[in-house]
């Protein structure tokens, strides 16, 4: 009679865990696609293939001019090969990587066409005289087209390869991009995974009126909200370990710093995000408005949060606010205990402010919470 | 308790929903063991009178006795002693039904015996392992009725339990309704649209409009006291010049 298997509070985790792995798509954005992302990315910022740089050159001829070739395209039709009206030349370093630029040559009419579809991105006004460059300074990979070709222009292409010797590639763990963007991905799933499996669970239930039936019985209620979050915890857990095993197997990422630190500060970040979710998801029982409330919250930390890159090219004064955010917290937390060898003493504040995040939002979430 | 006169008492209750007077001063009472139908178009106030007399709803003004206790102060008590049905809940789809019952069950820490007996008076048995998701209208339904049959509620409460339902899927449910009528430990509130369901199932007829309750009695009672018309329809015409059922 009063068999664990009988008790609310199990039938509730049982009930609910069983809704999440029942849902091919929770499976697929929980497990699966983070490890695509990992993987992806991973991939495509590790792997030292050659870079494509593609630019339009544009001759202007006057008839001043005694010769009839212009600057840039006279060395390019020596020093490189031509096809058409397609010059290409390839610059060599091993160390840098290889660079090959491809020079469309075309009218203005044309080249503008090509820059505003993103097809090149500098536009080389090629003269007898002189060469002019057309580019927009703050984008860095004119930027970088535009200094290669200059240097060509200047030098020819023995320039690329030199002082190979000076340059020493990174490819330590804990220094290549995966290893910063590993841990960012597992602060991104406990967000995704608490906003959406906990907040529009609870929205879509309210909708369904499922709420207000089921306190309608002797359910307790915390424990309605404590099997949630149980069930969610539970399946982050297995969600943050695919993950971390996928990329120990394939990038050898490795934990330099405390494993009980990590666990703490997971903790601490599903505590945070698990009491944010209950707190906007206290009120809305339209699946549309709380879809609205959710990505309000969740995409502004995904840009600035530095999940992907490095929040410290936002503006200065931003950043304090940055740093505290809850996926920030967490991100950073990680990647000091992955990256940086760190501890306790390393994230123990960011442990306890995370905490306080989730608790202090979950009382004023059940404060308000409508469950009918 | 059980020499109370009335397991349920509503007294001149009223519920607004800012300018909307959803119930406008209700009296309603209801014997141990009665059966009683609710009747009304859409937009009468059943649903939200129901709904106060399940703790769900509070009402602006009036009281509301259940086995002589009110909400405010009994809520552990009443809530094992009622079983009800919303209009229009939907469980969990990935849910099985025997694992809808089993949580539900939990909650009145009641064990796998009571959710078979239950299985069996909804003639279920044989969806049981079947996702919530993948059953008919009919069969979620019984699969509500079954939840608010539980815990041997003293007090059924059904808004409206068969709407929508073909007249096959409603005789299912109108059976299991009579066999728990048999067993006089229970008392029916049901809320509906369909007059055959009122005159198969219930002692007593309620007629609401606007928030109003418009007539209450027997069958024959209401039909008489209206001058002798043959349907509640009628009745309901001459009563407000409009269909009961629109
Ligand atoms: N939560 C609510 N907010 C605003 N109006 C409501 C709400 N619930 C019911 N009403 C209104 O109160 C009236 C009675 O509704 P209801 O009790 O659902 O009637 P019935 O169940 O008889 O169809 C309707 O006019 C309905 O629009
Ligand atoms: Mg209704």
């Amino acid at each position: 009679m009063n068999k664990i298997t009988n008790h609310q509070l199990y039938r509730l985790i049982i009930a609910h865990f069983a809704e999440i792995i029942r849902e091919p798509a929770v499976i697929f954005w929980g497990v699966v696609f983070p490890i695509l992302m990992a993987w992806g990315l991973g991939i495509a910022f590790t792997k030292k293939g050659d870079v494509n740089i593609k630019l339009s050159l544009v001759k202007v001829i006057t008839e001043q001019d005694s010769v009839h070739e212009t600057k840039l395209a006279g060395y390019l039709a020596t020093n490189g090969n031509k096809k058409d009206s397609t010059y290409t030349i390839d610059l060599k370093n091993e160390k840098l990587g290889n660079v090959n630029l491809t020079f469309y040559e075309t009218s203005w009419l044309n080249a503008y066409t090509m820059l505003k579809k993103g097809k090149v991105s500098l536009i080389i006004e090629d003269k007898a005289t002189d060469t002019k460059y057309h580019f927009d300074p703050a984008n860095a990979e004119a930027k970088t087209a535009y200094q290669l070709v200059a240097n060509l222009a200047s030098y020819g292409s023995a320039f690329y390869g030199v002082n190979q010797s000076g340059i020493v590639p990174l490819t330590m763990t804990g220094t290549r991009y995966v290893d910063f963007l590993i841990p960012g991905l597992l602060a991104m799933g406990i967000m995704m995974a608490c906003s959406w499996g906990i907040s529009y669970t609870i929205i879509d239930r309210r909708s369904k009126k499922l709420l207000r039936r089921m306190v309608a019985t002797p359910m307790k209620k915390s424990n309605f909200l404590l099997a949630l979050i149980t069930a969610r915890f539970t399946m982050n857990v297995a969600e943050a370990l695919l993950l971390f095993v996928f990329a120990w197997l394939y990038f050898g990422t490795k934990v330099q710093g405390s494993w009980p630190a990590l666990m703490v500060l997971f903790l601490a970040g599903n505590i945070a995000f698990s009491g944010i979710s209950i707190l906007i998801s206290s009120h809305t029982a339209n699946p549309e408005i709380g879809n609205g409330i959710i990505n309000a919250l969740v995409t502004p930390m995904m840009v600035v949060s530095g999940v992907f890159f490095s929040y410290h090219n936002f503006p200065d004064w931003t950043i304090p606010v940055i740093r505290y955010l809850p996926l920030t917290m967490i991100a950073d937390g990680f990647r000091s205990i992955f990256n940086e060898g760190a501890g306790f003493a390393d994230v123990w504040l960011e442990a306890l402010v995370l905490t306080s995040i989730g608790t202090v939002s979950f009382i004023i979430g059940l404060k308000i919470f409508k469950w009918y | 308790m059980t020499d109370l006169e009335y397991i349920v008492d509503v007294r001149h209750v009223k519920k607004s929903f800012k300018d909307v007077h959803a119930v406008k001063g209700v009296n309603l009472t209801i014997k141990p063991g009665e059966f009683l139908a609710l009747l009304g178009p859409n937009g009468a106030g059943k649903t939200t009178l129901v709904e106060m007399i399940e703790g769900i709803q509070h009402p602006d003004e009036g009281e509301i006795f259940i086995a002589g206790k009110q909400w405010k102060n009994h809520q552990h008590e009443l809530h094992q002693m009622i079983g009800l049905s919303l209009q229009e809940t939907r469980f969990m789809d990935k849910l099985t039904a025997w694992e809808t019952m089993r949580l539900f069950a939990s909650f009145y820490k009641l064990d796998t015996v009571r959710v078979d007996e239950v299985f069996q008076l909804i003639g279920l048995e044989e969806k049981k392992k079947a996702y919530v998701n993948n059953l008919s209208g009919g069969q979620r339904q019984r699969l509500a009725l079954g939840v608010a049959l539980l815990n041997k509620p003293k007090i059924l409460l059904l808004d409206e339990p068969t709407t929508g339902l073909d007249p096959n899927a409603r005789r299912e449910i109108w059976n299991i309704l009579l066999d728990l009528k048999k067993g006089q430990k229970t008392s029916l509130i049901l809320t509906s649209h369909y007059m055959e369901e009122a005159e198969f199932l219930c002692d007593r007829i309620v007629i609401m409009d606007q928030g109003n309750i418009l007539v209450e009695g027997t069958l024959q009672e209401i039909l008489t006291l209206g001058g002798g018309h043959h349907s509640l329809d009628e009745l309901f015409i001459s009563l407000t010049g409009r269909h009961l059922y629109e």
